[in-house]
């Protein structure tokens, strides 16, 4: 089909040509700040592409902040499959074996999502000193876990809801159990749903701040609090925290990029109702 | 039936150390926060492992809105609220506004979506990092007109110390009944033409009335606090609003894009033969149609603005108090000077305020998932 060059197509794509140079215009920045020599970066020249390329910054601050990058794939993978299974066994309970109270247990689930994690903070803090968690990795993959559950237990509910009742029926009439059924129908169908949440709650934890620097301690900081000191520093140039913002974005942005479908639909299932 | 029970059980015990889970970490842990609150931590001795504590009923939130040494935890509280209104205000609008866009279906449309969801998928450190440096005095944002032949700017984005709208602390009280008495004039001026006896009844004449005895009698109500103390919307802010615009308007598009693809394209074609222009149909066919989706948005972006951390710690670290929020004040009071039960406090004024917007949602959906079963 081709359109007709009118008025209304040219302002249609005019407008939306400048919307996107300033979306990426703060990534334009990070990339050729990143890129400079240190000695080149100054305000007023804050703009200009860099005459030679200095791609040691990368490399300098994948240096500063491994210990960091470590801290946070361990914790992101072990955090992200253990909510991940819990959330699809909760799903699978809510949305195909209700029981009186179900739904009033389901909504007291979401509202776990919603509370400001400062309100918690200090029984928080309190109960992983007391259990001897407090400063590791363990406890931090604990809290990530449990205030997890809500979301990944709404979006196995509500895609499970899609696996037609019949199905189940059918195969309770067969002998099968609640065990039996969750493994060989649900489980198999639950592909999507699993490739969904974990990247959820993947972006969550990788992007999570405030628990990184409040429970863990120094050697077990998080990416986010590593980048958060690196740029914090004064007398760092901005060469650093630039090629280190891009080393902690690079893990969320490819899966943005190359998952994105996914992605939206996780952030679709946290919001919408159903 | 005996094996259909025995899974019953089954699935209620696969549920129970979840529900456990969320019982003590959620609610359980709410409770005690409401105790610590309303405790004193033990004054002075507490650094101790497990202080003495001591209750001392509401003097904790006596303090933070009426102490002399608290000022800065009403300015950060006067900030929240200037922030989440404009939040919604730009991510809701922006994000309606290139949802549409997106829905006239132009070439490359997902190579756009693309474009306008990444700083979504961000954490908001590294946000913050970038537009730290986008937001540079001297630099950045600043010297972009000089470009095109303009004037450099001057605007102290994240440390100006001009704030707008001022309002003394002590006419609190009067300022929240004006606040409520312009709402509902609002709210009454929408629904006018719609249906104008309830408009009348329901929002402006009580708007009004109440707008009128404020006026008239506001110099009744108790003053709060026992000095004049000015707060207002501070300007720094702007720069961490724009930043988290930025951030949110992709994930609205997001919604209302799911939102307009949902709508059948009949009710497009039934709505353009009526004779409605492009403008009329979003107007009055599928913006009120989605309707559901906004409140979704405005329930989220409230939720995160009002427990914004780790962007303005990025963007000003957590001392500067231009731009400073109940979260951080709440950090700051709790992890760096020790007091954990004013801290709590803090916490809990921004959990009520987030309980306004979420209880009455999620009380809604839990009806309607229960009047569909």
């Amino acid at each position: 089909m081709i359109r007709k060059l009118t008025f209304g197509s040219v302002m249609l794509y005019a407008i939306l040509a400048v919307l996107v140079v300033l979306y990426l215009t703060p990534a334009y920045m990070a990339l050729i700040t990143a890129l400079k020599l240190p000695a080149d970066i100054t305000l007023p020249r804050a703009w200009e592409i860099p005459a030679t390329l200095n791609w040691g910054s990368f490399s300098e601050a994948l240096e500063m902040l491994k210990p960091n990058l470590i801290n946070s794939i361990i914790l992101t993978i072990c955090a992200t499959a253990l909510s991940t299974v819990l959330g699809s066994l909760n799903g699978y309970v809510f949305s195909k074996w209700k029981f009186a109270g179900s739904e009033i247990v389901f909504t007291l689930f979401l509202f776990g999502m919603f509370i400001p994690y400062q309100v918690i903070l200090i029984p928080l803090f309190q109960t992983l000193r007391a259990m001897n968690l407090y400063g590791g990795l363990p406890g931090l993959i604990l809290a990530h876990v449990v205030y997890g559950l809500p979301i990944t237990s709404l979006i196995f509910r509500n895609f499970y809801a899609q696996i037609p009742t019949a199905l189940i029926e059918s195969a309770r009439l067969d002998g099968a159990g609640f065990f039996s059924i969750y493994t060989r129908i649900v489980f198999p169908l639950s592909v999507p749903g699993f490739v969904v949440t974990s990247l959820w709650q993947f972006t969550q934890i990788w992007n999570e701040f405030l628990w990184g620097i409040c429970l863990t301690r120094y050697s077990e900081n998080p990416i986010t609090v590593g980048l958060a000191q690196l740029a914090g520093g004064q007398a760092v140039s901005w060469n650093l925290p630039m090629a280190g913002s891009i080393l902690a974005a690079i893990p969320v942005l490819a899966i943005y990029v190359f998952l994105g479908r996914y992605f939206i639909r996780g952030l679709l299932a946290g919001s919408v109702k159903e | 039936m005996r094996e259909v029970s025995r899974d019953r059980i089954k699935a209620f015990l696969t549920l129970l150390p979840s529900i456990i889970l969320i019982a003590v970490f959620v609610y359980g842990f709410i409770g005690n926060t409401v105790w610590i609150s309303m405790t004193d931590w033990g004054g002075v001795a507490s650094l101790a492992e497990n202080p003495q504590k001591n209750f001392v009923g509401l003097q904790n939130y006596v303090e933070l809105f009426t102490g002399f040494l608290d000022a800065r935890f009403r300015q950060d509280l006067v900030n929240a609220v200037y922030y989440s209104v404009l939040l919604l205000a730009g991510a809701v609008g922006l994000g309606m506004f290139i949802a549409i866009l997106l829905d006239r279906k132009p070439r490359g449309e997902d190579f756009l979506r693309t474009v306008f969801l990444y700083p979504m998928s961000l954490s908001f450190i590294v946000t913050g990092t970038i537009w730290r440096w986008l937001l540079a005095p001297q630099g950045g944002v600043n010297i972009v007109p000089t470009f095109f032949g303009g004037e450099k700017l001057t605007f102290q984005w994240l440390s100006s110390k001009q704030a707008l709208l001022l309002f003394n602390w002590q006419h609190l009280l009067p300022v929240l009944l004006y606040v409520v008495a312009f709402v509902l004039i609002i709210i009454g001026l929408f629904t006018l033409k719609g249906d104008t006896p309830k408009a009348l009844k329901r929002y402006l004449l009580p708007g009004l009335g109440l707008g009128a005895c404020v006026w008239l009698f506001g110099d009744l109500l108790p003053q709060i606090y026992f000095m004049e103390e000015m707060h207002g919307f501070n300007l720094a802010t702007l720069g961490i609003i724009l930043a988290t615009i930025w951030q949110y308007s992709g994930y609205t598009m997001a919604l209302y894009l799911a939102g307009f693809n949902g709508i059948s394209q009949d009710l497009m074609d039934a709505a353009r033969l009526d004779g409605a222009s492009d403008w009329g149909y979003y107007r009055h066919v599928a913006i009120p149609m989605l309707k559901p989706i906004t409140i979704s948005a405005v329930i989220i972006l409230s939720h995160i603005s009002l427990k914004m951390f780790d962007l303005i710690f990025a963007m000003t670290g957590p001392d500067n108090a231009e731009t400073g929020h109940p979260a951080l004040n709440m950090y700051l009071t709790t992890f760096r000077a020790n007091e954990f039960s004013k801290g709590a406090a803090i916490a809990i004024v921004l959990f009520l305020l987030a309980a306004m917007f979420i209880v009455p949602y999620l009380v809604s959906s839990y009806r309607q998932r229960r009047a569909r079963s």
